[in-house]
């Protein structure tokens, strides 16, 4: 695995004994010595600790502030960014000409620049995007900083004493705190569905940060095995997987995070590329819907499954984006494109596995309750 | 106790053989949390593939090490996969066969071959 990037933590992980996989041009840690299942219990029982430093952190200045950049940025997201309060973080997606979503990332307004936080296998299509479509506004990667997510029930009380003030964030906050390890820039936010923090650290201090974190009790690192069944429980879509280039952010499900203001009869309607067709699928609707998916039986439904409306006969109907086992559900959970008339929840349909169809239910998403802290 | 190259061993119980995968196998695949076993019953031939693992990452599938009839599989391991991971070697065995050539045992490695084989 020569080609492949390495974080600051590479040492650490293998350390603690991580199974190293290739993914999205990085060495990362796919689990420990717990495993997926244990690891992915511990993180909603007590805290987990993720490297997710492959991520893209990038800076987006303009001479005017932070308006100007949120300006510019509303012409690639369909998103409102004009008013979001400072300190406030929000989600959103880069669409492309035909409606389809280019990536998903996390925004912030830092006051007079903005933060963006971006996948890693994205990321530098993301940045070339952003410095073609963003005339005037500096786009800065923050190469030399780690990012480490600390999720679940005792993210709060571990992190308390390290970014003192941390405790009184609420879900989507962001704030800067001097610490031992030096600047961290903290949001309380994550991909788990679980309350807790995301937290930017120079790279130089990211392993003592890491190290730190793990000395408390609560706190076992987690690898990206059981990120993805934390997030799939939560119902959080993984780019390149339940959204991509072909489907639009209405389809996906994602309408609730195109605001008022953006669509038809709104004050800045439109304005990014594939409006026509978004705009138009907020009005009309979709042919299709991302739904979660709850297999009857026992056998998880993967990525590709073909679903079908009846057990004999008939074309497929639609496809599963993600699917594995979910520990804490206790069941396979599942998410995948359904047509918009077979949408509801308890609907159901059948999923081919292995030559035979399975029943499988539509499911309210997420599958766990979220505990963001609101 | 013999070994397959698909690491499952087996384990001679008067004229039937217990069947399952090594430590190994099972610390390879991770956590295990889905398994279908054949029907009590199902002749089978060797390298047929009649059981399907599924760990959280991914499926595999265990073939039949010898030619014969299944003549119990064990349920328990379906309710809870996890016991294969927990006692691969023991509580997690998957099925008995009555082999129809017991000479096909031959073949198989002992235990001190398929230790050197997994090194």
């Amino acid at each position: 695995m020569s080609d492949l990037g390495r974080t600051p933590l590479y040492d650490l992980h293998v350390e603690l004994g991580a199974k190293m996989v290739p993914f999205a041009g990085y060495e990362m840690p796919v689990q420990y010595k717990l495993g997926v299942m244990k690891e992915h219990l511990h993180t909603r029982e007590k805290a987990g600790l993720f490297d997710v430093s492959h991520m893209g952190q990038v800076i987006l200045r303009h001479e005017g502030g932070y308006g100007p950049v949120a300006q510019a940025m509303e012409g690639l997201v369909p998103v409102s960014l004009l008013p979001l309060g400072e300190k406030r973080q929000r989600y959103g997606f880069f669409t492309n000409d035909d409606g389809g979503i280019l990536d998903d990332l996390m925004m912030t307004n830092r006051g007079d620049h903005m933060l963006v936080v971006v996948n890693a296998a994205c990321k530098e299509a993301d940045i070339a995007h952003m410095k073609a479509g963003l005339p005037g506004v500096e786009v800065a990667e923050q190469r030399d900083r780690a990012l480490l997510a600390l999720q679940g029930p005792a993210a709060e009380e571990v992190l308390e004493p390290v970014a003192p003030g941390c405790d009184i964030m609420k879900f989507m906050d962001t704030g800067i705190f001097t610490s031992d390890f030096g600047e961290l820039w903290v949001s309380r936010s994550g991909y788990t569905g679980e309350d807790g923090y995301e937290i930017s650290v120079h790279a130089t201090h990211a392993e003592a940060l890491a190290r730190h974190l793990l000395a408390h009790e609560a706190v076992e690192p987690i690898g990206l095995g059981a990120r993805d069944s934390l997030r799939l429980e939560g119902g959080l879509c993984l780019y390149g997987h339940d959204i991509d280039e072909t489907t639009s952010p209405v389809e996906g499900n994602l309408a609730w995070a195109i605001q008022k203001v953006r669509r038809s009869g709104g004050d800045r309607a439109g304005g990014f590329p594939g409006a026509e067709r978004i705009l138009n699928e907020l009005d009309e609707g979709t042919p299709r819907l991302r739904v979660g998916l709850a297999p009857e039986g026992r056998a998880p439904m993967r990525e590709g499954v073909q679903l079908f409306a009846n057990e004999e006969g008939g074309e497929a109907i639609g496809h599963v984006t993600s699917g594995a086992f979910g520990p804490t559900v206790g069941a396979p959970v599942s998410m995948g494109y359904v047509p918009a008339e077979l949408s509801r929840p308890g609907a159901r349909l059948f999923g081919e596995v292995r030559g035979k169809r399975l029943p499988v239910r539509v499911a309210e998403l997420p599958f766990t309750p979220a505990n963001f802290k609101r | 106790m013999k070994f397959t190259e698909q690491h499952e061993w087996l384990k001679p119980e008067g004229d039937e053989i217990v069947v399952g995968i090594t430590e190994h196998a099972a610390n390879e695949l991770g956590d295990i949390v889905f398994i279908e076993l054949p029907e009590e019953g199902k002749t089978v031939s060797k390298d047929d593939e009649i059981v399907v693992i599924e760990s959280v990452k991914a499926a595999s599938d265990i073939m039949a090490p010898v030619d014969g009839e299944i003549t119990e599989v064990n349920e328990a391991i379906v309710d809870e996969p996890g016991k294969v991971n927990e006692d691969p070697m023991g509580d997690g065995w998957f099925f008995k066969i009555k082999p129809s050539d017991p000479s096909q045992m031959d073949d198989l490695m002992d235990e001190a071959a398929y230790q050197q084989f997994i090194s």
